[in-house]
């Protein structure tokens, strides 16, 4: 099976704390630790083990600045066949779907079966996958938790539903899934890994590559554009406890009591 | 004026609360509009759910065929194309079955797509100013959405205050004609089954009192200080989503939209970002605790009280001074 993982590098928010810069223009992009969005992640192992069971190779793709191929490199540490870089200045200030329309020309020039995406990433928007799919004309499946391959052209596949249920359907190839968090377990990349691939070359393509007409794309094809970032102001906030750990935990005691929670 | 269409959305015939938040954030995009609330599903289902839409909104549209008795997106969005205007301005709620429909029904549309709108801040002609969040809620930005050839917005649960005024008698229109005039959709995905999620041995969702943890525990072998704690507080335990998604503890124990929903008396939330897919877990306004290294992780903003530190440091401590008080 021909599989295309479609993976975003994005500020790590486990390692960083994400706060507004001065002019409120843009996220405090200096010092942050980035890595490949944790949903992507996911769908890249499970990209891998389809691969593993039924043959074919897993390429991954990311649009996104220079910095993007160390993103692209890791998850070819971690077992994907190829990898390729879009980049264009063309595409920056692209939104969700001007994303979707060059990947889907990058889709068409490969031949892809199968069509990954993280569910999600840093703009919690979790367009991606719908729009490309709809723009393919392909059938489409989000939050997906469990795929199985059942046939030459189909799938069975489970969907995270409200409260953890879980809806199982069977989906025909060629498709699009974004794919949800915790279908697997993905594999520790070390540095050896990475080292690896290191001299691996990792295609550009631009928007010439792949015949996508620059007014699609980047701020001029985009519908929804950013105006600021601000930091959000809700509620009364948290009573926070000041003091020494030790008068901290008396004070916090103290109120767990007379919340009748401790004898 | 463009057409205003309200998704609703409804389970075992009953309207989603969501229903009013459309309806109220229609009113705020197009206030002399007359916003259509859209009901899709089974003969068994839609009559009710139509019934009691009609006293919010003044029309209806009703689409009942079998093959909506469980809502499959990939037939929804072919029917909702055939039907709705373009330049339509659609609303929905952001949850997962709205995740599985709207960005694919907004290029089906040709119309722009605003996901997980948490506010409408103003309209100057065309331009939409809307607010929505980003990196889990620790920023937000204002984005501006071109309605020019329609749209297609996601609204977070709960951001809308519902307009609860049910005083109209719309009337139901049946569009089921239009929408299967060309036939049923040719189905690419076919739906089997819904697999309840298993229970666990505790049901956290009766717990008086949850000491919870999230990813801030770092490692599986630290989530012991957190049982310690449970322990001492008599409490029991439960987590955000990552815990589960790393295997650590049981799917039973997750707390939020695809977990469980819990309403306990006391939640003490130690190394939890506050998402609003966990937050959307709790329910009954509980004393809420939040200790997170953090002094601007979102949880400080809906927590009662809180504690900036380390979690590995401060719960022992805790756990320590606990024991001592009910001794
Ligand atoms: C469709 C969908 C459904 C979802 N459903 C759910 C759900 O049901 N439940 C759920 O929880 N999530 C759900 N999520 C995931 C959700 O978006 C968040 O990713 C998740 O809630 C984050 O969990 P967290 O707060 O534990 O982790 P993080 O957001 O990573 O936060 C960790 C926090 O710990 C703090 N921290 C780190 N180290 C320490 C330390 N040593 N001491 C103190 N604090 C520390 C950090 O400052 C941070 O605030 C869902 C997502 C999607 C897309």
């Amino acid at each position: 099976m021909e599989i295309l993982v479609c993976i975003k590098r994005v500020p790590d928010t486990s390692e960083n704390e994400i706060t507004v810069n001065k002019e409120g223009t843009d996220i405090e992009r200096e010092d942050l630790v980035y890595s490949v969005n944790e949903w992507d992640n996911y769908a890249v192992e499970e990209a891998i083990r389809i691969r593993d069971k039924v043959g074919g190779t897993v390429t991954v793709v990311s649009l996104g600045s220079e910095e993007t191929e160390e993103v692209i490199r890791r998850e070819m540490a971690m077992g994907a066949d190829k990898g390729i870089h879009l980049m264009d200045p063309a595409l920056e200030g692209s939104d969700g779907r001007g994303i979707a329309v060059a990947l889907k020309a990058e889709v068409k020039k490969g031949g892809y079966d199968l069509v990954l995406t993280g569910a999600q990433a840093d703009d919690g928007a979790g367009q991606v996958g719908g729009m490309l799919a709809a723009m393919l004309q392909r059938p489409f499946a989000a939050l997906v938790n469990h795929i199985e391959v059942t046939g030459a052209d189909t799938l069975r596949i489970g969907r995270e539903i409200a409260g953890g249920n879980q809806e199982f359907s069977e989906i025909r190839l060629p498709c699009v899934l974004s794919i949800q968090t915790g279908i697997n377990e993905p594999r520790y990349v070390g540095i050896r890994g990475i080292r690896k691939v290191a001299s691996v070359e990792i295609p550009i393509h631009g928007i010439s590559d792949i015949a996508v007409p620059a007014e699609t794309v980047g701020k001029t094809g985009a519908r929804v554009k950013r105006i600021d970032y601000f930091t959000p102001q809700l509620g009364k906030g948290a009573e926070i406890l000041e003091g020494s750990d030790e008068e901290i935990i008396d004070k916090l005691i103290e109120i767990l009591k007379s919340k009748g929670r401790i004898k | 004026m463009a057409p205003m269409i309200a998704y609703i959305l409804h389970k075992n015939g009953v309207i989603d609360d969501t229903a009013l938040e459309l309806k109220s954030a229609a009113e705020m995009l197009e206030p002399e509009a007359v916003p259509v609330a859209v009901v899709m599903g089974s003969k068994k289902d839609v009559e009710g759910v139509c019934q009691e839409a009609a006293r919010s909104f003044a029309t209806v549209w009703k689409i009942e065929n079998e093959a909506l008795s469980y809502p499959n997106a990939e037939v929804i969005r072919p029917l909702l194309s055939r039907i709705l205007p373009k330049g339509s301005i659609v609303l929905m709620p952001h949850e997962h079955f709205s995740m599985d429909l709207a960005p694919g029904l907004s290029i089906c549309q040709e119309a722009a797509y605003l996901p997980d709108a948490v506010g409408f801040e103003a309209r100057e002609g065309q331009s939409l100013r809307a607010v929505r969040e980003e990196f889990n809620g620790m920023v937000r930005t204002h984005v501006a959405c071109d309605l020019t050839q329609g749209a297609v917005i996601t609204l977070r649960p709960g951001a809308f205050t519902p307009n609860e005024r049910k005083d109209k008698s719309g009337q139901i229109i049946d569009k089921t004609p239009e929408a299967f005039q060309e036939g049923a959709p040719t189905l690419q995905r076919r739906f089997i089954e819904l697999v309840e999620a298993e229970a666990g041995d505790v049901d956290i969702t009766k717990s008086e009192v949850l000491v919870s943890v999230g990813r801030g525990i770092e490692e599986q072998e630290n989530l012991e200080i957190i049982h310690e704690l449970g322990k001492v507080m008599g409490a029991d335990v439960s987590c955000s989503r990552p815990i589960v998604d790393a295997k650590w503890m049981e799917k039973s124990r997750q707390v939020g939209t695809s977990g469980k929903t819990v309403k306990p008396k006391v939640y003490l939330a130690l190394g939890i970002s506050g998402s609003f897919q966990h937050l959307g877990g709790i329910k009954g306004s509980p004393f809420m605790v939040a200790v997170n290294k953090n002094p601007k992780a979102p949880i400080f903003h809906v927590a009662d009280v809180g504690v900036v530190a380390d979690i590995l440091d401060f719960v022992p401590k805790l756990s320590e001074k606990i024991g001592e008080a009910v001794k």
